[in-house]
């Protein structure tokens, strides 16, 4: 309890004794005022759960995902050893959407990395170098962003054939733009800075300054943007999905499960509408989460 | 954005002269663009799988058949010709033809885009009229129980995959209680009953004076335009809330409040026409959005627009088809994005 008092005070000090001091106590400020913002939490906790549920999905299931059983196809909500009931192919739905959160998580997870990251390559080099190499890296940018998203996601995967890497691929090419006039905007601003110039004069490069000068401050802005935009990544993974274009089945992604369960809506209404819950508590999670941690990271545009 | 000073310079040009330049300044960069977007859609189309002359002659097609094919597809030729000659095509509005309607696209196209227009017009109507109030009464009365609502509206609508809302809307309001049409445009008694003028059936069942089908028509497109209409409920009374919450903690609307005009007065006289040009640019985006999100609500309620087109397209490797339907959705897209940058630099000087 003691020990606890003194980290608790350790970490709100006033006056940090070094640099880590100083950043470790900025990192529990931002989360003591997040956790106080009740709804992010909630969000936060739903992702943890799902997380774990990822985790030990052979655990909790009750079935084997793939196993049919036609004999019991299409069973209701709440019967006999299938609490959500079955799909029409007799396979437990709660086992599925189990085993499904994990295609989630790998989904977004790989989009949440390769955009970014792209982003911030394509930004930060064309916020550095200025001139044409800027001319012709923002142009690319901006013919990216004028795509509408979802339908050149759906081209690209249609091009390169439908499954779970490709439409990571598409989707992230559809998402890397914004982050890269978030990169280059930071960059312009970090460009001209009195420390920049003391680093040149000491005779970095450009990839070392790019890589150790500019990337770590551009990175918590994108965070931001990347936590903000998860929804959107996940629910476009969801509708490549509800396309037959992203996982194929019989693979237990919640877009095509809606998918399958659309041809049976009218009598086994469950079938379609229970993956389709748990979309929107994920996605709404994400969005939660997002918000509150814009509050934290990013408060001028925060909405209070 | 927080700078309520603007410069002399851009504040004393005539109207005319400030769209003059806001039009051609930026139209090299349009054109720059476009050309990418035909790019992105002609690579797309040739690292498509399937070879497009055996989906033309078929696999049991002689070596010659599929060399004249492949020569009328100008194959043969060098990449950055094919390109130049897809780029002459489009200009002159020839998307080529269609595999699947063995029609040329620009003609299918020009078919189906007026009930996807039709679809997203309605859906963005609806979507202003409720929001921007909504959004409005929210900033106002921050904090209280209409700013919660509004909240939870759009937390809902940016957490809500499109397609199972609107399977869901299809399945209560349908199948269990009746009270819409189902699926299409119209019912199967009223297909092609009103002669095509405007290709949107509202329209033309007006034109034509014929009340049954406009009825039909009616029952068909409102749960789809509803959905549509909530998406953009969602992302319009969001957006307004905060360029109405920027505007009301300005120091000019206490100057009004202080002279002792009505509550009403400060409001709309002077706040919200303050945010009419950002309101306007968010307006357009979403209508932009709607269009292409009319893809997935499409398919759901089988409306036979430029989002199903395109879909069917996709998985009948119809590439003609995909290409120019991409084309066309993203020259709409670039267009209302322009038209909307237009409006904020010549009729808010404060964006130079």
């Amino acid at each position: 309890m003691a020990e606890a008092q003194n980290w608790r005070a350790w970490l709100l000090t006033d006056t940090p004794t070094s640099r880590r001091h100083a950043k470790l106590s900025a990192l529990y400020q931002g989360w003591l005022s997040f956790k106080g913002n009740t709804m992010a939490m909630v969000g936060l906790w739903i992702l943890i759960l799902l997380g774990l549920i990822a985790l030990a999905a052979p655990l909790l299931a009750p079935h084997d995902p793939f196993a049919q059983e036609l004999g019991n196809r299409l069973q209701p909500l709440g019967s006999q050893g299938h609490i959500l009931g079955t799909d029409s192919l007799g396979r437990d739905i709660l086992s599925r959407l189990i085993y499904g959160s994990r295609i989630t998580l790998y989904i977004v997870g790989l989009v949440a990395l390769i955009a970014p990251i792209t982003g911030l390559l394509v930004g930060t080099v064309a916020g550095y170098a200025g001139g044409w190499t800027a001319q012709i890296l923002m142009r690319i940018t901006d013919i990216f962003l004028a795509f509408p998203r979802l339908v050149l996601a759906l081209a690209f995967v249609a091009a390169l054939g439908a499954g779970i890497e490709n439409a990571v691929l598409a989707i992230s090419l559809t998402a890397w733009p914004p982050y890269a006039r978030i990169a280059r905007a930071e960059t312009l601003t970090i460009r001209s800075s009195d420390y920049i110039s003391a680093i040149q004069l000491q005779g970095a490069g450009a990839l070392r300054i790019i890589a150790k000068h500019i990337w770590p401050l551009c990175i918590s802005s994108l965070i931001v943007r990347v936590t903000l935009d998860m929804a959107g990544i996940f629910l476009t993974a969801a509708g490549l999905g509800f396309f037959g274009l992203g996982a194929q089945p019989p693979s237990p992604e919640w877009g095509a499960m809606i998918s399958e369960g659309r041809r049976f809506i009218l009598d086994h209404w469950w079938v379609a509408t229970v993956p389709g819950m748990a979309i929107f508590t994920v996605s709404l999670a994400f969005n939660l989460l997002g918000d509150g941690l814009r509050d934290v990271l990013d408060p001028k545009d925060s909405e209070k | 954005m927080a700078l309520a000073e603007h410069k002399n310079g851009g504040r004393h040009r005539a109207p005319l002269e400030r769209w003059i330049r806001a039009v051609f300044m930026p139209l090299g960069s349009i054109i720059v663009t476009m050309l990418g977007l035909m790019f992105v859609t002609f690579v797309i189309g040739r690292i498509m799988p399937i070879v497009p002359v055996l989906a033309i002659v078929g696999e049991q097609a002689s070596k010659s058949t599929y060399d004249a094919a492949y020569e009328q597809l100008g194959l043969d030729r060098p990449i950055v010709v094919q390109f130049g000659l897809y780029v002459w095509d489009v200009i002159h509005g020839d998307f080529g033809k269609s595999l699947l309607t063995a029609r040329p696209v620009a003609e299918d196209i020009k078919r189906v885009f007026p009930a996807t227009l039709e679809l997203a017009t309605i859906g963005v109507f609806a979507g202003i009229v409720l929001g921007v109030p909504l959004g409005v009464v929210a900033a106002v009365k921050r904090g209280s129980w209409i700013d919660q609502i509004a909240r939870v509206i759009a937390l809902v609508g940016y957490s809500m995959p499109i397609f199972w809302l609107g399977l869901m809307g299809l399945l209560v309001f349908y199948g269990i209680q009746g009270w819409v049409g189902g699926p299409g445009r119209v019912g199967i008694f009223y297909v092609d009953i009103v002669p095509s003028v405007t290709g949107m059936i509202l329209v033309d069942s007006i034109l034509d004076r014929n009340w049954d089908v406009f009825k039909d028509a009616l029952s068909h497109i409102v749960l789809p335009a509803s959905l549509l209409g909530y998406y953009s409920l969602a992302y319009i009374s969001r957006m307004t809330r905060s360029f109405m919450l920027e505007q009301l903690s300005a120091e000019y609307i206490t100057t009004a409040r202080v002279k002792g005009l009505s509550e009403s007065a400060v409001i709309w006289r002077h706040a919200f026409k303050n945010i009419r040009v950002q309101l306007i640019t968010v307006i357009a985006l979403s209508y932009a959005t709607l269009l292409e999100g009319s893809v997935l609500t499409e398919i759901i309620f089988s409306w036979p627009g430029i989002g199903s087109y395109i879909t069917t397209a996709l998985l009948s490797a119809d590439m003609s088809a995909v290409m120019g339907g991409t084309v066309v959705v993203g020259l709409v897209f670039i267009l209302l994005n322009i038209f909307s940058d237009l409006l904020y630099k010549v009729f808010d000087p404060r964006a130079k």
